[in-house]
């Protein structure tokens, strides 16, 4: 790789900081970009150093979104930062049936944060993006002075192109189609909680944090009248399908006993009074299919690792109130509801 | 999981369920209040009611510590939040309980008063220690099981000369507000309350024993099951009663004998008498002011008393006039009742306090079992 700045001393990834000479537009910035991001996320695309990426693109239908991420601790069991703004785009993506592109990244770094923990994400990122096979082809980045930001937020955007004859949406939804999940849940909320300061627990758990398209493109291709995918980050099940009953104007009603968990969350759950259900995921999805195409819909699921614990929980059902009900394992029926403000732990 | 879902089982359930209907006299109607917030979770969250026979009615108690806490205590401890360089700890429920003019812990922490959540009594002693040039200040609120926990910080404080640190209590007890319940002014004016048994505390009782509702279920003729918080705890219970009743017995029976005996925790009721006493009164949302059942912190620990150390006025605050709070607190009302309910009152924007906590008895009808009222074409 050619280089545009002088040579001077290297960036000390050791015991430097970030400091506002990084943001600043000179030569400071120049070598973050050249030693770190160039160096990292290295691809023909990115080499360019345009302010833009120019690629040519295949008629049909595309996907783009965008994302922040804001997540503190920076780093936990099973990621970090960097790896979840790579994931959670991709997955963001791949929930219309898409196969991802590309990836943009831009950072907003607050001045005092180590060098280290910054090149540890970055490092993270790109061997996120290289293991999906979707490069980071443009980028941005920003300091603010220490105490305007958190030590580093990420934003990603990402692209990808719908394959032909696929019709994904969240207002698909139809009564008597089946609700399946990729895998179990609350695997990522709880690993990120046992790692805040405050809480002192510890756990053997990992975040479940992963790009889910390869997973999506073998379900597409399988099944490629797929009426609805999303993937259950904030406010877990509950919320996602509260939101797809509420776009397709059903209802939807699931069961308690077909719900993968794994003992490590729920022992986390009643010990903190929260219910698993509400809590963040970030590698898995949900499907909503036809009933006739279920059964083949589960088996490519589990035939993938990232779908190996895959269930059926629950069917779609014609409701005028939108209600998504859950009949418990205990024999009665509840709502299972929007969370109201933040999930907050109960005190007797 | 293993000792959880033994006590989930629906198999188990469904025995117990049809147990139940058929010894429930159909002649009668069997009334039964859970006094705990965590009973009308279980029940809620569980669908506990969608197993019981229509004669057998469950009535949600005040046995919310969040929910009866009176908007004037909630302003006070908003006032200390906006002392200036005050660090106010406290547990999560409470952030979001309404004070006056629609203001709340979460809204002055938005606004820049340093309010953090703790987990226990002694992460606020913690904070206390991080930061010794700040006033710390633990918002104490629950009933006897949250109740030891702040005694310990209190005796480590002082132990410890730490003079940055202090309680805001708000310590209620248990038996004296269903006494106030059975005693309510519905009572004077009817000669009855529509109460025929309760379902006991769990965790309460692990503390305080089983023995301090004898009294109330000899002097009252109720009888008292104290119950576990799992969902089949609260099943066996209602069958304990119903069975009770059919025979005319008013006793106190511990169906939670794995946790709670006769005389409870010692050690516990030692710690909490050494640091606390009785108040004379003490206002409950919904219940008015309950003579004897609250605790405040005696004068050996006065420096740590933040009523002491702060000017604290105590106020009264009238409820929302329209909210039925304190109705649905006696078991007069059910939350759908109410004409708030699901409209001006939600979890998101409550109106009153029953709708704040999970434990709340109008947040656990919205939050789990609205749809009956729907069904029913009434919400």
């Amino acid at each position: 790789m050619t280089t545009l700045t002088r040579k001077g001393p290297a960036l000390d990834f050791t015991h430097g900081r970030v400091d506002l000479t990084h943001g600043g537009g000179g030569r400071a910035m120049a070598q973050l970009v050249e030693e770190l991001f160039l160096a990292a996320f290295d691809n023909d695309l990115l080499r360019q150093r345009n302010d833009q990426a120019c690629f040519a693109v295949e008629a049909g239908r595309m996907v783009m979104t965008t994302d922040g991420y804001v997540i503190s601790p920076m780093f936990f069991p099973g990621g970090d930062i960097g790896s979840l703004a790579v994931h959670g785009t991709l997955n963001d993506v791949a929930m219309a049936g898409a196969a991802p592109m590309a990836l943009s990244a831009s950072f907003i770094l607050e001045e005092g944060l180590p060098l280290a923990d910054l090149r540890r994400i970055v490092l993270s990122m790109a061997a996120a993006s290289m293991e999906a096979g979707v490069p980071i082809v443009t980028g941005d980045t920003k300091v603010v002075e220490k105490g305007k930001g958190d030590g580093l937020f990420i934003s990603t955007t990402g692209i990808g192109r719908v394959p032909a004859g696929v019709e994904i949406s969240g207002d698909r939804a139809r009564p008597g189609d089946k609700i399946l999940v990729s895998g179990t849940l609350g695997d990522h909320g709880v690993a990120v909680m046992s790692q805040r300061e405050s809480l002192g627990f510890e756990t053997t758990l990992h975040s479940d944090s992963a790009a889910l398209h390869r997973l999506v493109a073998g379900m597409v291709a399988a099944v490629p009248g797929i009426h609805c995918l999303r993937d259950p980050t904030r406010g877990g099940l509950a919320a996602t399908l509260n939101e797809l009953a509420a776009q397709s104007g059903v209802g939807m009603l699931i069961r308690e006993a077909a719900i993968p968990l794994r003992p490590e969350v729920q022992g986390a759950c009643e010990l903190l009074g929260l219910d698993p259900l509400y809590v963040a995921n970030e590698g898995k999805l949900i499907a909503i299919c036809p009933p006739e195409t279920a059964e083949a819909l589960l088996a490519v699921m589990r035939a993938h690792p990232l779908g190996q614990n895959a269930a059926l929980i629950g069917e779609v059902v014609a409701d005028d109130h939108h209600f998504v009900q859950m009949e418990t394992a205990f024999g009665g029926r509840r709502v299972v509801d929007w969370l109201a403000g933040e999930q907050l732990p109960r005190i007797c | 999981m293993k000792y959880i879902d033994e006590y989930r089982d629906g198999a188990t359930a469904r025995a117990i369920a049809a147990a139940i209907r058929a010894e429930a006299d159909p002649a009668r109607e069997y009334a039964l209040m859970e006094f705990c917030g965590g009973h009308t979770h279980a029940i809620s969250r569980y669908g506990i009611e969608d197993l019981l026979p229509a004669h057998v009615r469950m009535i949600h108690g005040p046995g919310c510590p969040v929910c009866v806490l009176p908007i004037g205590r909630v302003d006070g401890a908003i006032a200390l939040a906006r002392h200036p360089g005050l660090i106010l700890c406290t547990y999560g429920d409470l952030l979001r309980v309404p004070g006056s003019g629609r203001t709340s812990l979460l809204k002055v922490k938005a606004e820049g008063a340093d309010v953090r959540m703790v987990y226990s009594a002694a992460d606020s002693l913690k904070i206390a220690r991080d930061n010794p040039d700040r006033p710390v200040v633990f918002f104490a609120i629950g009933f006897e099981t949250t109740t030891p926990p702040t005694a310990l910080v209190l005796q480590q404080a002082k132990a410890l000369g730490l003079r940055n640190f202090s309680v805001f209590c708000n310590h209620v007890l248990t038996p004296a507000a269903i006494a106030s319940i059975l005693e309510s002014p519905e009572v004077r004016a009817l000669g009855t309350v529509p109460l025929d048994g309760f379902i006991g505390p769990a965790h309460v009782s692990t503390v305080i024993g089983s023995r301090p509702y004898e009294y109330f279920a000899e002097e009252y003729q109720k009888p008292v099951v104290i119950a576990g918080f799992e969902p089949l705890d609260v099943l066996q219970a209602i069958l304990m009663l119903v069975r009770q009743l059919n025979q005319g017995r008013f006793e106190v029976e511990n169906e939670f004998s794995r946790a709670v005996t006769r005389e409870g925790n010692g050690k516990a009721q030692a710690v909490v008498a050494e640091v606390f006493e009785l108040r004379r009164r003490f206002e409950w949302r919904g219940l008015g002011q309950v003579p004897y059942s609250a605790l405040r912190i005696k004068a050996p620990y006065a420096d740590w008393d933040a009523e002491k150390r702060f000017d604290l006025p105590e106020r009264s605050v009238p409820d929302v006039k329209a909210c039925d709070c304190g109705a649905i607190l006696r078991g007069l009302k059910k939350p759908a009742d109410c004409r708030l309910f699901g409209k001006a009152c939600t979890p998101e924007s409550p109106m009153g306090s029953c709708m704040v906590s999970a434990e709340g008895a109008c947040a656990a009808y919205w939050t789990y079992g609205r749809f009956r009222h729907a069904q029913q074409g009434t919400a």
